[in-house]
């Protein structure tokens, strides 16, 4: 079975400097892929590019078809969404509208069903839905960032640093919903400095360091793997240094 | 003074007030959703009101052949920016509403300039071409340079009212022409006299408005503008296209351009440039509004309006001066208010 996303040999540069370097990586169907790394590893730089926010030399296929020639919108239309890292919401104008915004590209009776399942999910978001974006609390935009992203029916939702900067108790919820999400049929390619949550709950996994990928594979063995451990997941190990 | 003189120049300033609001919020509009400081927004004006005054008058109108001839640029140019992914579906509706539109409505326009048409299909086929001009301007001049600084589409948007402004004069001559007007008639409260043209001014202002605030607080595609507005990436990753955005902002601010025209030509003569000055007046309530306000515009055009009244009843040589001193302690607060100026970046 081919998979879902797959990206070969891609490189990301601002102007010179190469931020990503030679990388490869898929995401099958129904899975949760991660790629862990340091800050200004190039995950960031590397999620904008697969989404078409920079440019990006290589290939990136999604559902078998290149996207090369598509822009975002074309993107977001073929059912590649994105929670970016600044989530990007509108902050002046309300929950509901912000989520109704994000099934711009949906069938107008699929998507009030649509907003039903989001307040399912997020049922904090339902409590606030007239409360304009820009006065929620951090996990609150966090969630109708996620929300409003999947309002569009993402084959695979792109989440950027999901748990930054929030309490360990949304931290907790958010990572549980994106297991929900794997198990609704949604694929997911979490970036994440919290490489321990992140693997817990992932597939597969990636190393990024410096702009390329050290390591891949299960995530169940890059958690064993010591290096990684002593590296991302905060245990120390003699002789390991911790960044 | 006295009260009745006071109360004539009120009035006259909240008509005039109520027209450069309309063009003050479709500026505010443009920018908010485009970034592009639309100068030419005064030529729509007068391309309106001399569109609508040229065929109350049974001439043809210049606007409705340029209308054409942009249609078939705006047509190349989806063609060429399609040119490796050509299919006949985009290739149909670029024909569309690119060639097949403004030539019917050239057609309808040579049809009825010969036989002194009705109000009624004037003021339509007014509105129909410089919403056409205003729509392909947006695709030749500005979604190209989409991606560039406000500084570049403020250059282009001057480059537009230069080259609109000349056009002008091709087509309209150098003298001034009046319009019929929309609705004849008048009454008087008091000792104030409402023509039925004032009274027009002030039903289709607050038409607008109050159309403008539905679309925006109740339709998806208003939302999306101001989705656009508040948050371009954002708006892109729910897959609105910054350039339907776009297109619908031109479309609305060349209507309320033509629609102002239309309304002021039967009280004042216009000439081909006219519009520049009344466009800057909107402006003038824009900047004041901090170009992000609807409601800080619309109160502050009505300002601009009585404002210059007042100044042209009592030292009219200096009316626009004054008018546009307005500006400097607004930007002198504005600045001190925010004193670090970033240029946003996508």
């Amino acid at each position: 079975m081919s998979a879902l996303l797959s990206v070969t040999d891609a490189h990301v540069a601002y102007g010179k400097v190469e931020a990503v370097r030679s990388v490869s990586l898929e995401v099958g169907a129904n899975q949760i892929v991660t790629i862990v790394g340091a800050n200004g590893a190039g995950k960031t730089t590397l999620l904008s590019a697969i989404m078409g926010i920079l440019p990006l030399k290589g290939r990136v296929a999604f559902a078998g078809q290149d996207l090369a020639r598509l822009d975002i919108e074309d993107r977001v239309a073929m059912g590649l969404g994105l929670v970016p890292e600044h989530r990007e919401l509108f902050v002046t104008m309300n929950v509901e509208d912000n989520l109704e915004l994000g099934a711009f590209r949906i069938e107008r009776s699929r998507a009030k069903s649509s907003i039903e399942r989001i307040y399912t999910l997020f049922p904090r978001l339902k409590e606030r839905r007239k409360q304009l974006a820009g006065t929620l609390s951090g996990g609150e935009q966090q969630m109708l960032a996620m929300g409003r992203a999947l309002m569009g029916e993402p084959k695979l939702l792109m989440l950027d640093e999901p748990s930054l900067g929030l309490a360990p108790i949304i931290v907790a919820d958010i990572f549980r919903i994106v297991t929900e999400l794997r198990a609704a049929g949604v694929s997911v390619l979490l970036v994440e400095q919290n490489a321990q949550a992140a693997l817990k709950i992932a597939d597969q996994a990636y190393v990024m360091e410096l702009g390329e990928f050290v390591l891949s594979g299960k995530a169940s063995d890059i958690a064993a793997n010591e290096r990684v451990a002593a590296s991302y997941l905060g245990f120390q190990h003699e002789g390991a240094s911790v960044i | 003074m006295n009260t009745t003189i006071m109360l004539f120049l009120v009035q006259d300033g909240i008509t005039n007030g109520a027209i450069y609001a309309l063009l003050g919020l479709a500026l505010v509009l443009v920018f908010a959703v485009t970034r592009v400081i639309l100068i030419p927004q005064g030529e729509f004006v007068t391309y309106g009101a001399l569109t609508y005054a040229s065929l109350a008058a049974g001439q043809m109108p210049g606007t409705a052949k340029l209308a054409l001839a942009l249609g078939i640029g705006a047509f190349a140019f989806d063609l060429f920016v399609a040119r490796k992914a050509l299919h006949g579906r985009l290739v149909v509706r670029s024909l569309i509403t690119n060639i097949v539109l403004p030539a019917i409505v050239l057609a309808l326009t040579i049809y009825f300039a010969a036989q002194k048409p009705p109000v009624a299909v004037c003021i339509a086929l007014s509105l129909v071409i410089v919403a056409m001009i205003g729509l392909y301007l947006y695709r030749i001049a500005f979604q190209p340079l989409a991606h560039t600084s406000v500084l570049v589409l403020l250059i282009a948007s001057v480059g537009v009212h230069l080259a609109l402004q000349g056009l002008g004069l091709l087509f309209f001559g150098a003298e001034g022409q009046r319009g019929p007007a929309v609705l004849s008639g008048a009454f008087t409260a008091g000792a104030l006299r409402f023509t039925g043209q004032s009274i027009t001014v002030y039903a289709i202002t607050i038409a607008f408005i109050v159309g403008l605030w539905l679309f925006f607080g109740l339709t998806l595609y208003g939302k999306a503008l101001r989705a656009t507005a508040v948050n371009r990436l954002g708006a892109r990753l729910a897959g609105i296209r910054t350039t339907l955005s776009g297109q619908i902002a031109f479309l609305l601010a060349s209507v309320i351009g033509a629609l102002s025209g239309i309304m002021i030509v039967p009280i004042t003569t216009l000439y081909y440039d006219s519009g520049f000055l009344i466009g800057l007046k909107g402006f003038v309530a824009a900047i004041i509004g901090g170009l992000v306000s609807y409601p800080l515009t619309a109160v502050a055009a009505l300002v601009v309006g009585i404002v210059e009244a007042f100044s042209s009843f009592y030292a009219s040589n200096y009316k626009e001066v004054i008018v546009f001193m307005l500006l400097i302690p607004v930007l002198l607060l504005r600045s001190l208010a925010a004193p670090a100026v970033e240029e946003e970046k996508d």
